[in-house]
């Protein structure tokens, strides 16, 4: 097995025990990519120069035998909104492209603080707007399943990456579904933390009552010693909560006796791909062996979810992208003559559809006049579909339902039309709204040989229940462990 | 409830875009079925509803009002579109 294949678990031992040397796993992965991100096109910038000098340093620390950590000399690709200090960061938007932040994001001092190393920046959706990687402002990112597949969105090049070996594990971001949807449709196992698990400075926001940062991994195991190292308060992100982080990976079990499982009866419903309900079923039967209760449950206010979503997410995105005005930073008109139409114009030479969309709607049903029965009104929807979900988790200890209603689409199949794109993002979207911790495991393949994934919840806060009931999944199957031949 | 081009117009002006004759007819229709799969919320009783206005429970962040270096202004500047003697250059306001 090349050393690119293996999990970070793997090579951390091989690392342990002197088998290897982070250069050598370096050589491998940026082998992989130079033979196969021509096809894939997963990543924005190859950082080799950083990368190897990140090793160099991991190198060190495993000779002395100091700080070594699990991620110690472990390739690592960023999804391209998070701020690496002087290294070129985009969003993939044509308005920030050649940008180099003047600072770094925590959660990548974190990562370099544990030793980790940098193999690049991985293409999104242009600000994380989108569920296909389509609207990137540079190329589409192709799924390494089917070349001809969206890998879904927005964290896209960051699900491919990992599905095509193009790195050991990713960094994603998630507002409405943009790490567990591509995880999804990618097989990779991809992590949406409780808000506030994990500091959101330095990732350029899009919407900041739901963004949030989470690792996408091959294996539970190795998410939970991602998510480890990334989480904890940050004094500059004062909506970091400062709880208890669990040893996630010590405190794993494979044992989901008794654990009671949910299934939503709204998240079951038609319209949902034939193969996907099977997967579903087979997984349900899988816990069921295992010795989970299953039980039914009610999530009333669910079809209101991608409404209140497309109210508020947009709402906190206009305001959040009035700072690219082309004055401090990204792309600006030098024609202009005046202040206004100098904004005007750097805006709209800067911005994608689909950005100018969002800016638009959400300046809409924050404008005066429709305040309170757009975005007020969302907004208390939002606190019902929470209630809902408290509700649900007074009855059991995880919810599963699929992760997205069916697998892959074709590139260009939906981009012309937004609100079919929208609803691709059904049952991740409401699960987000009310903050909650989510991830997406592979569960099985279509007829076409496309992955599908499952979505297990949990209550704010109760990352380890999902890692339990994961790891049990992934100890009773071997989905995540199939690879796309490319 | 249906937008219309002027509506899209005001709009792309508070967003502080400059729209072409194509988008403003894009973003008319687009708009338009947006905001009416969205209107399905009128439908919700909220009476007795409080505004969510975070994922989770939030409470106000204290710290002592203690001067702190701030970002590098060399490499704040670096990258900027325009700047003259220390500060951001932008076209004539008044």
């Amino acid at each position: 097995m090349e050393l690119y294949q293996q999990t970070i678990e793997e090579l951390h031992k091989a690392l342990t025990e002197k088998k290897i040397k982070p250069k050598d796993i370096l050589d491998s992965v940026y082998q992989r990519v130079d033979a196969v991100d021509h096809k894939v096109k997963a990543y924005l910038l190859v950082t080799k120069e950083l990368a190897y000098t990140m090793a160099a340093t991991a190198e060190d620390r495993l000779m002395k035998n100091e700080n070594v950590t699990e991620l110690t000399g472990i390739p690592i690709g960023l999804k391209d909104n998070m701020c690496l200090e002087g290294v070129p960061t985009t969003c993939a938007a044509k308005m920030l492209a050649g940008y180099r932040p003047p600072y770094t994001a925590t959660v990548l001092k974190k990562l370099t603080a544990a030793g980790a190393v940098f193999t690049g920046k991985l293409n999104m959706d242009e600000y994380a707007f989108g569920s296909s990687t389509e609207n990137s402002s540079f190329f589409p990112t192709h799924n390494p399943w089917d070349l001809e597949r969206v890998p879904g969105g927005s964290s896209g090049g960051s699900a491919a990456a990992v599905s095509a070996d193009m790195c050991i594990a990713s960094l994603g971001s998630d507002t409405g579904g943009s790490i567990k949807q591509p995880a999804s449709l990618c097989s990779v196992t991809g992590f949406k933390p409780t808000y506030g698990r994990v500091s959101r400075y330095g990732l350029i926001a899009f919407a900041s009552s739901l963004d949030q940062i989470g690792p996408m991994t091959k294996t539970v195991r190795d998410n939970a010693i991602m998510l480890k190292h990334i989480a904890g308060a940050d004094e500059n992100d004062s909506t970091s909560a400062a709880i208890n982080i669990p040893n996630y990976l010590k405190d794993i079990k494979t044992d989901v006796k008794g654990l009671r499982i949910g299934l939503p009866e709204e998240y079951f419903i038609d319209g949902i791909q034939k193969e996907v309900k099977e997967a579903m079923q087979a997984a349900i039967e899988v816990y069921k062996k295992l010795g989970a209760q299953i039980v039914k449950v009610n999530l009333l206010h669910t079809d209101y979810a991608v409404d209140v979503y497309y109210v508020v997410a947009p709402a906190e995105a206009s305001s959040n992208l009035a700072r690219f005005d082309g004055v401090q930073y990204g792309l600006r008109d030098t024609a202009a003559q005046n202040m206004i139409d100098m904004y005007k114009r750097s805006r709209q030479q800067g911005f994608g559809k689909e950005t100018k969309r969002r800016i638009m709607l959400g300046t809409y049903v924050l404008s005066s006049g429709y305040y309170e029965a757009y975005y007020k009104k969302a907004q208390k929807v939002r606190a019902l579909i929470k209630q809902d979900f408290d509700e649900a988790f007074k009855k059991v200890d995880i919810l599963l339902t699929p992760t997205s209603p069916t697998t892959s689409f074709k590139i260009g199949e939906k981009s012309g039309d937004p609100l079919t794109m929208y609803l691709s993002d059904i049952f991740t979207i409401a699960p987000n709204l009310a903050g909650l911790p989510g991830m997406s495991i592979p569960c099985g393949f279509d007829e076409k040989n496309l992955p599908i994934g499952m979505q297990l919840l949990a209550k704010p806060f109760g990352e380890q229940d999902i890692f339990n009931a994961a790891n049990a999944f992934q100890y009773a199957t071997d989905w995540h462990t199939r690879r796309p031949k490319i | 409830m249906a937008i219309t081009k002027k509506d899209v117009e005001y709009i792309a002006h508070l967003s502080r875009l400059e729209i072409t004759e194509e988008e403003k007819v894009m973003y008319t229709e687009q708009l338009s079925n947006i905001l009416e799969h969205v209107n399905k919320l009128q439908a919700v009783n909220t009476d007795k509803v409080e505004p969510m206005i975070y994922a989770i429970e939030m409470k106000n962040v204290m710290r002592e009002d203690v001067v702190k270096p701030s970002l590098d202004k060399q490499k704040v500047f670096a990258a900027a579109p325009s700047i003259e003697n220390n500060g951001f250059k932008v076209p004539k306001i008044i």
